[in-house]
């Protein structure tokens, strides 16, 4: 049933303008960039031009004669003795010994003016002894490839194996070989996907303030203002509570705002420069150089399949490089790779490699589209041999409710059969397709997220309420939180106001990430509203003499149940706020936990495509995105989410990638050739929000950010086929590589 | 940096052969601030050429061509019917160039000036028979636009050079151009190949063609073997044939991010045949 | 470097500031004046995020110097709404949803403007190409485009 037509609740699944509308549309919003403070100097960042070179010195004295400069810092000026992920995180923030990757920092400057910065940092004399460097994944992993750095690697990763393979990951089930050999058809391919970037149009930009007594303040765009206060105290050595947090307006992250880059680097600068405020904005050729792409890939994957489409086995070996730290999402892409298929019998392994290439950062569903881009197209070349519907396979195998999925766990309420179903349905399936036109089906999984999080609500004197979150704002979570709160508190949407806060106002959240905003800080909302609902019972139990447990909460006012049903009228939300004063104090409510009760996400995408036989340009055509919800809170900003997911999903398939020379620089830093889906390369993106309510949550929020981009990479490729007869097995899909695949198949 | 608003052409000039170190013409400015943001350029003279009268102008010559002035941004191309008319394949390869926001600064004389190969407006300027009128300290001259480039980024103006105007020839009667290129998207992207045609029909027949290709040499090339080839046909399939084959091996390109040289050079002979078929259709009067 | 005195209208408003010759317009919109609302996503033009519209001619800021701005008229965001009433696009933007993190927003928004201005009826294939060069991440255009055509048909007098 479409969302609209039917109302369980009074506010929940209703589209109102959401609360921040205004300020975006009128330019007054303030993100990253936008602030200043008094004394305010401008930083900038001095990066390697190369991608692995040893750093014999550092010479700062031409900067700092400069006038107007005011704090030039290198890696001395950090602390020492860090160790794991904190170090890694300060590596990157500046390199020690060796420069990592081409755009690694080496130094930063603080001036009066950008243009000053700008110099200074030109003035910074850096001597580089170039080292060998590797790019590709698959040969960072040969035997004659340059260690880039020894003694990374943790104790998973078998004996033997190259310095630069830093985690080795395996998990198994059932007799693989036995499934290869109950199966009809077995078929065997490897996959390349190359990184691509967030391209959030919102360039990394902060503000940070440090004195010499340790305390701090930071204005800055992020996912996550606590993951930015624990990063940075660590790296430039103070305690976290004494550095603030604020959270700018977010100019989008997916992923790439969970971490950190420069933002040390203006705490750093603003110590050394007597605790003047430093602003940095990185510029787009930074961004994109030195900030988190996601991982490349290189995958083996093997399936059984039998004539009426059953799997009967799989198996599945995943390269990724990282870039020159660990943390390659390949155990989460050998997670979701087979997820939605019943698999008897499933065998995986993955390598993390280290690379000259920047920190990846987590880009929605990280891992899932590349383990995706391989599974779905070569589950769709079988059902093409065998002559099998596409559809009807996934059906067949789809997972259902107490299935185990194949990475382990036994799944819940899941809705990928009513995702397969609706889809099915759907009447782009039926549009008759013309002359090099093809259409591609894939499905796509995601785990969806709880975290820490901690929420805090008050009842204002007027009876309105006031929620306090500590996940930013990226897509609408503002509206879908003030709706499910007064929901919950039975007043109306406009009385809600959702503020995002800084570390000092509540205990700590973890990021926007993992499509968690709405399900955790949802959820946490709601458990804070039902708590001052309960004081506010007690207050009106109080007034009228009966026991708190005779008080029921109905239409956003306390009256009376059970015995006492109907003895005293109501008692408005208004009418208890406005004298709360003399009944107790402030009523407020909050919630802290990790919630339990996540609930996944399936989605599968239909593609149409047109492609030029000539040129092997590709146009999609008509787009189709479905997917679990669990429930649509803002259904706008579900297909939003939908749509975005999937745009970036067939930017990803065509155009967008790293492009390193030779010389292992990236080739393509800027807008102009990291080709990003422009309005005239899609058509509008039809969306079918299926909603099987998740049981962990009040409102049965699964969340819903980041299934969306998983199956297009698949989904293109297998329309691609249908278009041409040929079979693309690398990405991007880009115009060379498509005609010369068609030549290829041509030519038999 | 030096900033000058000289209001002649000759001032300018001066200007530009007077400085000592790094000098830029600033005209719709797409490509110089973009070179200088990115700290490719950082000039010490940066000449604002707007200020100089007649240079957003576009004016029929007295032979009934066109002059051009160097400041008029794509947009105001594509607004002016007559030019359109008459060239619309000159037209809209300018009008190819970025986006919406670039169409209402980037220019014809910056687009040529900046040297590269891929610049979507150079060959159908090539192919049309423009010519540049270039001011310099030692006076005015003017050159074919196929002999301004050089090379990626270098020009034939000698220091204290700057082009002063385009000047397209008449169009004259049953003539047609077009230009077509390739980019990965469909829109923003530099040209991974271009190809101009224009040709003139007598009787039904290819009486005269020039043809250019973009993109897949260090300079804009005119490749008259390609044009041969649909010189004295009614452009029937073996012709097109012809075409594209001769294109194709005309391209002499390079493998680089937008592009690899096998590509390049099927493509060429692919948006040959196709930019011909409209220039052919232009020329005989449909409305294509 | 000395800097240039340059006395310019800013959404209707005279207003005079010094630039260094360097500085963009977009610089001088939000450095000097304090006009935020447009954008830097690139610096390169590819991104549309500074789009103002530049004696009645649409243009990103970051390839217009500041000292370019002298003598002429620069519309931006902040002048779109007249007091407290919206530009219909601006309704339309918060009513079809077509905003997610919003930093694109106002380029596109000033771009769609100078658009219905120059074609009030333009067809969804016009608005794409005409918006090509204002990129959105977050939306895959789908709502930003209906949200364009709604308000030009607002515009044009049609029930929507």
């Amino acid at each position: 049933m479409a969302k609209d037509e039917y109302r369980e609740f009074r506010l929940v699944g209703t589209r109102p303008d959401r609360p921040d509308g205004l300020d975006k549309v009128t330019g007054r919003a303030r993100y990253g960039a936008d602030m200043t403070a008094p004394g305010m100097l401008w930083g900038a960042v001095v990066r390697s031009p190369h991608a692995h070179a040893r750093i014999v010195k550092i010479d700062t004295s031409k900067a700092e004669a400069l006038e107007g400069v005011k704090a030039v810092v290198t890696r001395a000026d950090l602390p020492t003795g860090l160790t794991g992920e904190d170090w890694d995180l300060q590596e990157n923030t500046l390199a020690g010994e060796r420069a990592l990757y081409d755009g690694h920092a080496v130094a930063a400057v603080a001036a009066t003016s950008a243009l000053i910065a700008q110099e200074a940092a030109r003035l910074v004399e850096v001597d580089y002894e170039v080292l060998p460097h590797v790019t590709d994944v698959d040969a960072a992993m040969a035997p004659d490839a340059p260690v880039i750095r020894e003694g990374a690697a943790d104790p998973t990763v078998p004996e033997g194996m190259h310095p630069n393979v830093v985690k080795y990951f395996a998990f198994d089930h059932g007799d693989v070989e036995a499934g290869f050999a109950q199966a009809d058809l077995v078929m065997e391919r490897t996959y390349k996907t190359e990184a691509t970037h967030q391209g959030y149009i919102e360039p990394h930009a902060c503000l940070g303030q440090l004195g010499s007594d340790g305390k701090g303040e930071m204005w800055v765009c992020t996912q996550g203002q606590w993951f930015i206060r624990r990063m940075c105290a660590a790296v430039v050595g103070i305690e976290a509570a004494q550095l603030r947090v604020t959270p700018s307006e977010i100019g989008g992250g997916f992923g790439g705002k969970t971490t950190i880059f420069m933002e040390p680097l203006s705490l750093a600068l603003s110590r050394k420069a007597g605790g003047r405020p430093v602003k940095i904005v990185m510029s787009r050729s930074e961004v994109l150089r030195a900030t988190g792409p996601t991982a490349s890939a290189s995958m083996d994957v093997k399936i059984g399949m039998k004539k009426d489409g059953t799997i009967t086995a799989g198996k599945a070996t995943f390269r990724m490089q990282g870039g020159a730290f660990p943390g390659a999402p390949v155990d989460m892409a050998l997670y979701c790779a087979f997820a939605p298929y019943k698999m008897p019998a499933v065998e995986c392994e993955g390598f993390d490699v280290l690379a000259n290439r920047p920190k990846c950062a987590a880009y929605r569903a990280p891992g899932s589209p590349m383990g995706a881009f391989a599974v779905e197209s070569l589950l769709d070349e079988m059902c093409r041999k065998l002559g099998i519907d596409p559809m009807d396979m996934r059906m067949k195998n789809a997972v259902r409710e107490g299935d185990r999925a194949a990475y382990g766990p036994k799944f819940g309420s899941i809705g990928l059969v009513e995702v397969l179903e609706a889809t099915r349905a759907h009447p782009n399936l039926s549009i008759p397709l013309g002359l090099n036109q093809g259409r591609g089906i894939a499905s796509g999984y995601w785990f969806n997220h709880g975290g820490e999080t901690s929420v805090s609500m008050a009842i204002s004197e007027d009876g309105t309420a006031q929620v306090s979150v500590g996940t930013p704002d990226i897509g609408g979570s503002r509206a879908s939180i003030a709706l499910m709160t007064a929901e919950t508190l039975g007043i109306p949407y406009e009385d809600v106001r959702v503020n995002v806060v800084e570390t000092g106002a509540l205990g700590v959240n973890e990021p926007t990430h993992g499509s968690r905003a709405t399900f955790a800080s949802g959820k946490a909302a709601v458990e804070a509203a039902q708590h001052a609902i309960k004081e506010m019972c007690r207050r009106a139990a109080a007034e009228w003499g009966i026991e708190p447990e005779a008080v029921e909460w109905v239409d956003g006012a306390a009256q009376p149940a059970g015995p006492n049903a109907g003895k005293f009228p109501p008692m408005t939300i208004a009418e208890i706020a406005g004298k709360m004063g003399s009944t107790g104090g402030p009523i407020s409510g909050h919630h802290e936990s990790v919630p339990g009760g996540v609930g996944e996400s399936f989605g599968c995408h239909v593609v149409d495509v047109e492609v030029d036989p000539e040129t092997g340009g590709v146009k999609i055509l008509r787009y189709l995105v479905v997917q679990d919800a669990g429930r649509a809170i803002h259904p706008s900003y579900v297909e939003g989410q939908y749509q975005g997911g999937a745009a970036q999903g067939i930017g990803w398939a065509l155009n967008e990638g790293y492009i390193y020379g030779e010389d292992g620089r990236l080739q393509n830093p800027v807008f102009l050739d990291y080709r990003v889906p422009v309005a005239s390369d899609l058509p509008m993106i039809d969306t079918v929000i299926v909603e099987v309510p998740n049981p962990g949550h009040p409102y049965g929020v699964r969340g819903v950010g980041e299934t969306g981009i998983t199956p297009p990479l698949p989904a293109i490729a297998n329309a691609i086929q249908a278009a041409t007869g040929a079979r693309l097995t690398e990405l991007p899909m880009n115009p060379p590589r498509v005609l010369a695949a068609i030549k290829a198949a041509k030519a038999g | 940096m030096r900033y000058h608003t000289p209001q002649t052409f000759e001032d300018a000039a001066r200007i530009a052969a007077a400085a000592q170190g790094v000098t830029r013409f600033l005209a719709g400015g797409t490509d110089v601030l973009v070179q200088m943001r990115a700290g490719m350029v950082q000039p010490d003279d940066l000449i604002d050429l707007k200020h100089i009268p007649g240079t957003q102008d576009i004016a029929r010559t007295e032979d009934g061509g066109w002059r051009i002035g160097i400041a008029v941004p794509g947009i105001a191309l594509g607004g002016h019917e007559a030019l359109c008319a008459d060239w619309p394949g000159v037209v809209e390869g300018m009008e190819l160039v970025g986006s919406t926001q670039i169409q209402g600064r980037a220019t014809l004389a910056g687009n040529l000036c900046n040297g590269s190969p891929a610049a979507d407006s150079v060959p159908g300027l090539i192919t049309a028979g423009a010519v540049v009128e270039i001011t310099g300290p030692a006076g005015t001259r003017t050159l074919p636009v196929e002999d301004v480039p050089q090379g990626p980024g270098r020009t034939a103006l000698k220091p204290g050079e700057l082009v002063s105007a385009i000047i397209l020839p008449p169009r004259g009667d049953y003539g047609g151009d077009c230009y077509l290129r390739f980019i990965p998207r469909t829109e923003m992207d530099i040209a991974v190949v271009g190809c101009a045609v224009n040709l003139r029909l007598k009787g039904g027949v290819i009486a005269e063609a020039r043809v250019a290709l973009g993109a897949v040499a260090p300079t804009v090339m005119l490749v008259p073997e390609a044009a041969a080839a649909i010189v004295g046909t009614a452009l029937d399939a073996a012709a097109e044939e012809a075409l594209a084959q001769a294109a194709t091996a005309a391209a002499k390109p390079i493998s680089d991010k937008r592009g690899t040289a096998e590509f390049r050079r099927e493509v060429a002979g692919v948006l040959a045949k196709r930019a011909a078929r409209i220039a052919f259709a232009r020329a005989k009067g449909d409305t294509a | 470097m000395s800097k240039i005195h340059v006395t310019t209208k800013v959404n209707g408003d005279p207003v005079e500031f010094l630039a260094d010759p360097r500085e963009t317009l977009l610089d001088c919109l939000r450095d000097r004046l304090g006009l935020t609302g447009s954008k830097e996503g690139c610096g390169t033009g590819d991104c549309g995020a500074c789009s103002v519209i530049l004696d009645g001619r649409l243009v990103c800021s970051c390839l217009v110097l500041g000292v370019e701005a002298q003598g002429k008229a620069v519309e931006t965001i902040e002048g779109m709404a007249q007091g407290e009433d919206l530009h219909p696009l601006q309704r339309k933007f918060i009513e079809h949803a077509a905003l997610q993190c919003g930093f694109c927003t106002p380029g596109i928004l000033v771009a769609a403007k100078a658009l219905l201005e120059t074609n009030p009826d333009p067809t969804e294939t016009e608005v794409r190409y005409w918006l090509a060069g204002n990129l959105c991440r977050c939306t895959g255009y789908d709502k930003i485009i209906r949200a364009v055509m709604d308000a030009a048909a607002e515009l044009r007098g049609e029930a929507a």
